[in-house]
């Protein structure tokens, strides 16, 4: 596999949100608008490639009986210092997103990329495949929340295009379930096709 | 370079050592971000009762006090001085009557305990029902009155207030933590 293809895996073949369905709890209860869900997005790559690439460097130093306990310490590092970096740098989205920002250590996607790639792989490929993964997360976050804000708050980015409310329940937690699930079923006809 | 085994001895001694580089390396982003954190915490607390109070010459940060709500707990105050004659009142008020979590609010009181303004701090009521309490509409409805002749409850318990629809329990809540800032501030002797 060249590192081209293994860029690209994330986004469509083996997206993290639409095929493998990893990390859904914070992808339902993030993507009430599309900037917290890119938001989330992007400080959950920025995590990825992180404990990718320190976990593919440490792999062979670390016992295989306790490496489940050493990479969780490692991708809380880096969840710790993205949650100060945010809350330093940009309150306005740290408010939003704040409670969220710890969850990512539990996020299914980091450890799996550790488990399943980073540690059976150089740290290039690591590094490469955490930032598709990443992007891939974030593009399904990115669709996830603009639809859900047009639809239930008539609003793009913010900026609101009709007046009063939009259908509720999109805003609320089924309409993520429904939202996603549609997604999802999208995702798999432009795969079959 | 071969595989570590998975012996006691160096099970122990890895997981020691990414423990200690990872605590190393916290505590180096810890001391950097400390300071940028604390400003814009400070910033959000300052514009927030710039808000709700009339124009000030002094530094209500400063000379903020604690009052007892009679609860257990105490409120912060903010006096806002204009030529050392007091202007109005922030008062960082809370309940925890929400619908999901506390609601923090800075309310602005004149001298004389009439309402000036109210600035949400933070809340995480249900998104377009509950989070339209940020929204003038609402909020604006207790500028210029006084919580003394002013009922502070919602229409449906008989009150004065008009409530969000379909949030009847967040404009409640809202209510009962402008209530709390009110009658802490009068117990406080603050006329």
């Amino acid at each position: 596999m060249n590192q081209l293809q293994n860029f690209t895996k994330g986004i469509l073949k083996e997206n993290p949100i639409l095929v493998l369905v990893l990390g859904t709890c914070p992808t339902l209860a993030t993507t009430t608008s599309s900037l917290n869900g890119i938001g989330m997005g992007i400080a959950t790559t920025f995590v990825l490639v992180g404990s990718n690439v320190a976990i593919s460097l440490l792999a062979k130093v670390i016992p295989d009986k306790v490496r489940i306990p050493a990479f969780i310490i490692v991708i809380a590092s880096f969840v710790t210092i993205v949650d100060l970096v945010m809350q330093a740098y940009v309150p306005d989205l740290y408010k939003t997103l704040g409670i969220f920002i710890p969850l990512i250590v539990v996020n299914c996607i980091v450890l799996g990329r550790a488990e399943a790639f980073a540690s059976k792989n150089s740290v290039w490929s690591s590094f490469i495949d955490g930032l598709g993964m990443g992007l891939g997360f974030t593009i399904a976050l990115g669709i996830l929340g603009a639809f859900r804000e047009i639809v239930g708050s008539g609003a793009i980015f913010g900026h609101k295009f009709i007046k009063g409310d939009g259908i509720l329940v999109f805003i609320l937690a089924p309409g993520a379930f429904i939202a996603l699930g549609y997604l999802i079923a999208l995702a798999n006809k432009v795969k079959k096709t | 370079m071969a595989k570590t085994e998975s012996t006691f001895k160096n099970m122990a001694l890895s997981l020691t050592l990414i423990a200690l580089v990872s605590s190393a390396l916290l505590g180096f982003v810890y001391e950097i971000t400390k300071e940028p954190i604390a400003l814009s915490n400070f910033n959000k607390k300052l514009n927030a009762i710039k808000q709700v109070v009339p124009e000030f010459s002094n530094n209500p940060n400063d000379e903020m006090f604690r009052l007892p709500t009679g609860e257990g707990d105490s409120l912060d105050i903010y006096p806002a001085k204009k030529d050392d004659i007091i202007v109005g009142y922030a008062v960082n008020t809370y309940t925890s009557k929400g619908f999901s979590g506390n609601i923090s609010l800075m309310a602005g009181f004149k001298p004389d305990g009439t309402i000036i303004n109210i600035s949400v701090l933070e809340q995480k009521e249900t998104p377009g029902l509950g989070t339209k309490m940020v929204e003038p509409q609402f909020k604006d409805q207790f500028n210029d009155k006084n919580p003394g002749e002013f009922d502070l409850e919602v229409k449906k318990d008989g009150g004065q207030v008009d409530a969000i629809t379909a949030a009847t329990i967040s404009s409640r809540a809202f209510c009962d933590a402008i209530k709390r800032a009110y009658n802490t501030l009068q117990k406080g002797g603050m006329k």
